[in-house]
């Protein structure tokens, strides 16, 4: 009795707080329910009813039709590569510096660590424009992996600091027994210390693998041929040519972002975990 | 002997290998066209043919270029707003949020969605609701309310202000969550002290959640700065720096030199006034730490 009637007066207090948040909720994710509404419904309703729920009837042909305007089967499949690409990459590159920098015994780790944090803080447009005409010159403008060799650069620095992060957690005991079995330094970082961090690669993993996915300005900068376009430079292209019609662009919207937001509510803890730590940076 | 030589030698080589890919990577990328970044910005070059040494004149125009100023100006307007409106409003999200338990996880998540959304997608979204014939504000004007029928992205007072708009949209969200997480590790004396002393909420939150996630505070602060120099994508996607340089901030200036004017030289120039710029900011910053400032 006595405690319930605590708790209500509790929630009672709290009453403001919801209210404040739920306002903030709407102010969040109104605009994407707008999205979602529009893309449902054809250009005459959305001239009447611009905000509303579709309110005649559901039309479904937006997504057909921005899937062939947006060519979508096309660079869906180019950013597939260049961000399984770019997620492999990382984890190999920044896995086996993290496991130098953690378990080996590695002269200067101290410098070299200050090295990273520092080349993670330049700003891109100090090193975009010479790397441009240097991948020009290499033959890896307009070429996946020439992108993906940039973002694994990018990326990496952030990823190594994560796992790093997991690694000095494990104790030497299970490093030293494999050694004691002749296991070489590759095999005991391959068949120990990676299985043991598997939850830190699987964060560094989304994390890159979301960046990749949606990173704009080394993308535009380095693809311009069309069969090579990711989705956020054919979406961009695409926005500027049909930027009108309001319900095409919103169901390409939808095309482009549903992969990012069902991983993202399916495995929200490590996204959040993984952003807030590494994404202060972008 | 040799073979001790030999494993002598392998323990020495082995975490040096295992380094060697990202240190190859970052030399490549990014240390080795950073230097060449400060060899170009003193010549006049088009990005074809070679290059031709002009000494300081790139960095002479850049003191008497009216873009430079207006882009200047603009980045120190978007670090002031930065500074202060997406940090007010995570604070209060993340201050609200604090003391409930039921929804919680609910409410982070709602936030932080336009986080992981892709800038030219929320981009194209509120371009879409703020359209002069189409979006929000005709609609309003139909039924009554006409004062922001404005063409916001289009007019030269309102473009940059319009795009800050947009992009703290996105960005709030995600300091919510940082706040949060670093409230949650204030201790809970610490309130129950606040209370038995008979502080206010307000003074609750000054007197003891603020100094609790102090550290927290000042790190996103100093990355807002750093950051804010270098913002780039919402406002090329959005407004290209205009209508008449209105939105311009260095990081366009830097694209449309180098991709649009093919001034490569001038392009490398303004890009190293960036990173200088960055590195004053947190040389203040870290000085002021080893002064002793609590910051």
């Amino acid at each position: 009795m006595n405690s319930s009637r605590r708790r209500s007066r509790r929630a009672a207090s709290l009453a403001p707080n919801y209210i404040i948040l739920s306002l903030l909720v709407l102010f969040s994710l109104g605009p994407l329910l707008v999205m979602g509404f529009n893309s449902l419904k054809d250009n005459a309703e959305i001239a009447r009813n611009p905000l509303g729920p579709p309110r005649e009837g559901l039309n479904w042909e937006n997504f057909p039709a921005a899937w062939e305007a947006g060519e979508y089967s096309v660079s869906l499949r180019n950013s597939a590569v260049i961000v399984a690409g770019t997620v492999v990459g990382v984890c190999l590159v920044a896995g086996m510096a993290a496991y130098a920098l953690a378990k080996l015994d590695l002269p200067g780790a101290d410098a070299l660590t200050l090295y990273f944090l520092a080349g993670t803080s330049l700003p891109m447009q100090l090193f975009l424009v010479p790397l441009y005409f240097l991948w020009a010159k290499l033959g890896l403008v307009d070429n996946p992996l020439g992108l993906i060799i940039i973002y694994v650069a990018l990326f990496s620095s952030f990823a190594t600091f994560l796992l790093r992060s997991y690694m000095v957690a494990i104790p030497t005991d299970f490093e030293d027994a494999a050694r004691i079995d002749g296991a070489s330094d590759w095999q005991v970082f391959s068949r120990v210390i990676v299985p043991l961090t598997w939850p830190g690669f699987l964060t560094a993993g989304l994390v890159t693998g979301l960046w990749a996915w949606n990173e704009f300005l080394f993308a535009v900068t380095f693809l311009h041929k069309p069969e090579v376009m990711t989705v956020t430079i054919s979406y961009y292209n695409f926005a500027g040519r049909y930027g009108r019609d309001w319900g095409l662009t919103s169901a390409a919207s939808l095309i482009m972002i549903l992969p990012v937001v069902v991983l993202f509510l399916s495995l929200q803890r490590q996204f959040i975990k993984g952003l807030t730590e590494g994404g202060l940076k972008t | 002997m040799t073979t001790q030589s030999h494993r002598n030698w392998k323990r020495v080589l082995t975490p040096w290998l295992f380094i060697a890919p990202i240190l190859i990577l970052n030399v490549v990328i990014i240390l080795g066209p950073s230097l060449a970044s400060v060899y170009y910005s003193l010549t006049d070059w088009s990005g074809v043919g070679r290059p031709t040494w002009i000494g300081l004149a790139n960095f002479e125009r850049i003191l008497s270029d009216p873009v430079y100023h207006i882009a200047l100006i603009n980045n120190l307007k978007w670090t002031l707003i930065f500074l202060t409106v997406p940090v007010a409003m995570g604070l209060l999200g993340a201050a609200l949020l604090a003391p409930i338990e039921r929804g919680q996880m609910f409410f982070r998540v709602a936030y932080f969605i336009p986080y992981v959304i892709a800038s030219v997608v929320n981009a194209q979204i509120w371009r879409s609701l703020l359209h002069p014939l189409k979006g929000i504000g005709p609609w309003l004007a139909r039924h009554g309310i006409p004062f922001l029928n404005v063409a916001f992205l289009g007019k030269e007072s309102t473009a940059l202000y319009t795009v800050a708009f947009i992009d703290n949209w996105h960005w709030w969200g995600f300091l919510v969550v940082v706040y949060l997480a670093a409230m949650q590790s204030v201790s809970i004396s610490l309130y129950e002290a606040a209370r038995l002393d008979g502080a206010s909420r307000w003074q609750e939150f000054w007197h003891v959640t603020l100094p609790g996630i102090r550290p927290t505070l000042v790190f996103t602060l100093l990355m807002t700065i750093i950051w804010s120099f270098l913002v780039f994508d919402y406002i090329y996607v959005l407004t290209e720096g205009g209508p008449a340089h209105a939105s311009e901030v260095l990081a366009t200036e830097v694209f449309n030199a180098a991709f649009g004017r093919f001034e490569v030289g001038y392009a490398a120039a303004v890009g190293l006034t960036m990173s200088l710029f960055c590195a004053v900011f947190v040389g203040i910053f870290v000085t002021l730490r080893r002064r002793g400032w609590e910051i």
